[in-house]
């Protein structure tokens, strides 16, 4: 069996490189992709500890993620594309109207 | 013995496909990318005996989400300009200040790991119906109901949003 510092190592990881991409990428859309690597990343933590635990509520913890994850994509999606539809660059730095 | 095996070439590919995320200049190869990632979670799920979400997250996440993440990209940047210099110019130092902070964040954690001493083998071979289908059903109907009731509305908001979002603006 592989121990669950393994899988906790490996989640920080992908977080970190989730969050790395937020903030280098200029593209809402790979932005937005950085964030969902960083809910998966989290979501494999929760399995983990679930495992190590035996305890079914951190599968009803990722199960919650995942719904929310889903959702805040949809409404995220919609946003993006009413904000950039009408703009010849997709870059999130166009976005200055409320700079001083 | 296998599951190590498969734990490494499940860790590999999802680092892979992780930094695939953060270096592709084309949304798409970036969806794919994040695709990759996704599956190889659903195999570690499967390892940590946690049956329903590796389906989920092959289904909701690598089929239903990534699905739309590429309709908006190709909605997008069908017509969409490369990057302008100055834009190059003013961030120059973009991705190096981003890589020290993940850097600094990813050393903070792997000390709050080894102080917390999570390091340790895992609890024996899962008890018994541990992580079923079944088991996760009961749990998410019975002691869990309530949660599973609110995640309807949360659903409920989204859907109500993109309408109210995706509207013609007059």
């Amino acid at each position: 069996m592989v121990p669950i510092g393994y899988y906790l190592v490996l989640s920080a990881v992908l977080f970190v490189i989730g969050g790395v991409g937020v903030l280098s990428r200029r593209n809402p859309l790979q932005m937005f992709m950085s964030v969902e690597l960083m809910w998966n990343a989290v979501n494999l933590t929760f399995v983990a500890f679930a495992r190590q635990y035996l305890n079914m509520a951190g599968h009803i913890f990722v199960f919650l993620v995942i719904t929310v994850a889903a959702a805040e994509v949809a409404i995220g999606l919609a946003i993006i594309v009413m904000v950039f539809r009408k703009r010849e660059h997709v870059d999130v730095d166009d976005l200055s109207l409320m700079k001083g | 013995m296998l599951s190590t095996v498969v734990f490494w070439i499940a860790a590999v590919l999802a680092v892979v496909g992780a930094l695939g995320v953060v270096t592709t200049r084309n949304p798409v190869h970036t969806a794919l990318s994040l695709v990759l990632t996704m599956l190889s979670l659903g195999v570690l799920f499967l390892l940590l005996h946690a049956e329903f979400l590796a389906v989920v997250e092959v289904l909701v996440y690598a089929g239903a989400v990534m699905v739309l993440f590429l309709f908006v990209v190709t909605l997008l940047m069908a017509g969409v300009k490369p990057p302008r210099e100055e834009h190059r110019m003013r961030l120059a130092y973009q991705t190096l200040i981003a890589g020290l902070f993940g850097l600094i964040l990813f050393v903070l954690v792997l000390h709050a790991m080894v102080g917390a001493n999570w390091v340790s083998t895992l609890a024996g071979p899962g008890g018994g119906t541990f992580g079923s289908i079944a088991s996760f059903g009961t749990a998410l109907f019975t002691r869990y109901l309530l949660p599973f009731e609110l995640t309807a509305v949360v659903l409920l908001v989204a859907v109500i949003g993109v309408v109210v979002l995706g509207r013609e603006q007059e």
